[in-house]
């Protein structure tokens, strides 16, 4: 996928946060989201290490190796952030108090499970990190991802073939060619400029509908 | 009451044995009991349990004990970024129990609490949930997980004063505070102490209850696992 549907998919997602929100980017391609918030919005961006009220990330006049996010990349805190252990942070995540993850997926079905921990298939070690705990405890959970693997199979499935995350949490998928909502089944909310229903339905494992 | 040790080997003395259970602070290279994790690796003691979010680089933080083959299990949300981790992992060198990293956190901190198990959502329906209790709580399915209790807690803390209250700087807190909780013995290593009186009680992070052994590892040379800044704004 080049950088250019990366960004669209992130700006989409960027667009449908709404002010105030308390929402933790997962890794990858959920991190683009901050990037296109808009500025009539204030967003609060949390992370899993203890972070609430994330910032840009630092030139090399306000870099510190103590300042970093999940990804383990370095950041900044934005005024009235706030920084605390491991606990709180997941007290705030399973506790339901944090009200988007964005996370990134292998699949997603139609009935909002989610698989982006582990392909078991490849010669890779599983990633759990704090996906589960997103997963199973935000408010709601977004999937952004691309909507076809790389050979062209579909990742928006009846059934996910990979290893479940959680299941029934997705309620939003954004891809590259669509955004998507999950309530009873899958619901086209926008589709990328040039793309057809028919299209989308071919390359989608799962029965689609217009609102 | 003396908690200060000299240094790191004397601070772990008669502390260490074969196949024990060690909690460590720490999440990627950020807040490493890394002159601890010298000191366990001189020691040779082997057949390691280690509780810890990830297992750092490879030859950096708990990837020493990794490299050393001192280790048989982790317990772990995460084993990339480790070349030789993830190698022994896959070729069943090394045993990795998989917890979630908001699980682990609260193992950590069950076991600190006096709390044996707790039902939490998270992982419900998943492999991570083969092997364990469910119930259901207001309608929801909840998993029931065991709390660690480490025989000792590794942590590095910024400051302490020397009856062992501490303070974090930054998100090198992380792990720390649950995994001191959890240690039957705390070992922390520090950048700096100061003479008790001198934190003010209303900014400490962890007050000195938990902490057992306390030793001065300055100076550090503090790391970072993905270096990637902005280009300076003219």
């Amino acid at each position: 996928m080049t950088e250019d549907l990366r960004n669209a998919i992130a700006r989409r997602a960027a667009r449908l946060l709404p002010d105030g929100a308390y929402v933790n980017l997962g890794i990858g391609l959920p991190t683009l989201v901050a990037n296109y918030i808009p500025p009539d919005r204030e967003i609060i961006f949390h992370s899993e290490n203890g972070l609430l009220g994330l910032g840009p990330a630092p030139d090399e006049s306000n870099f510190d190796p103590e300042m970093i996010n999940a990804g383990k990349t370095p950041v900044t805190l934005l005024k009235g952030g706030a920084i605390f252990h491991h606990n709180d942070a997941f007290l705030m995540i399973r506790g339901g108090h944090l009200d988007y993850a964005l996370l990134g997926a292998f699949q997603v079905s139609s009935r909002g499970d989610l698989a982006n921990w582990a392909t078991l298939g490849d010669n890779k070690a599983p990633a759990v990190g704090g996906a589960m705990d997103l997963a199973a405890g935000a408010r709601e959970v977004w999937a952004l991802m691309e909507h076809v693997t790389r050979t062209g199979a579909p990742r928006i499935l009846d059934t996910c073939t990979y290893p479940l995350t959680a299941a029934g949490v997705v309620t939003r998928i954004f891809t590259d060619l669509a955004t998507i909502t999950i309530n009873d089944g899958l619901i086209v909310e926008e589709m990328a400029d040039g793309v057809t229903f028919d299209y989308l339905q071919s390359v989608t494992g799962a029965p689609l509908r217009v609102r | 009451m003396n908690k200060v040790f000299p240094n790191a080997r004397t601070a772990l003395e008669g502390l260490l044995r074969n196949n024990m259970l060690i909690a460590a602070g720490g999440f990627g290279l950020c807040g490493v009991p890394d002159r601890l994790i010298d000191a366990v690796r001189d020691s040779g003691v082997t057949g390691l349990t280690i509780a810890s979010n990830n297992a750092g680089l490879d030859g950096e933080g708990l990837g020493k004990l990794l490299r050393s083959r001192q280790v048989r299990k982790m317990i772990s949300s995460y084993v990339g970024d480790n070349k030789e981790f993830e190698r022994q992992y896959l070729a069943g060198e090394i045993e990795v129990e998989f917890s979630p990293q908001g699980t682990l956190a609260e193992r950590m901190r069950a076991g600190g609490a006096g709390i044996p198990g707790f039902y939490t959502p998270t992982g419900v329906g998943t492999l991570i949930a083969e092997g364990k209790a469910t119930r259901e709580f207001n309608g929801r399915c909840y998993l029931l997980e065991r709390a660690i209790v480490a025989d000792i807690a590794l942590v590095k803390a910024w400051k302490a004063d020397t009856s062992g209250n501490l303070m974090f700087r930054k998100t090198a807190r992380n792990f720390n505070v649950p995994a001191a909780t959890c240690g039957k013995i705390c070992v922390v290593e520090v950048e700096e102490i100061v003479e008790v009186g001198a934190l003010d009680p209303d900014h400490i992070h962890l007050p000195g209850i938990y902490v057992h052994h306390l030793v001065l590892g300055a100076p550090y040379d503090k790391k970072i696992e993905f270096r990637t800044t902005r280009l300076r704004e003219a």
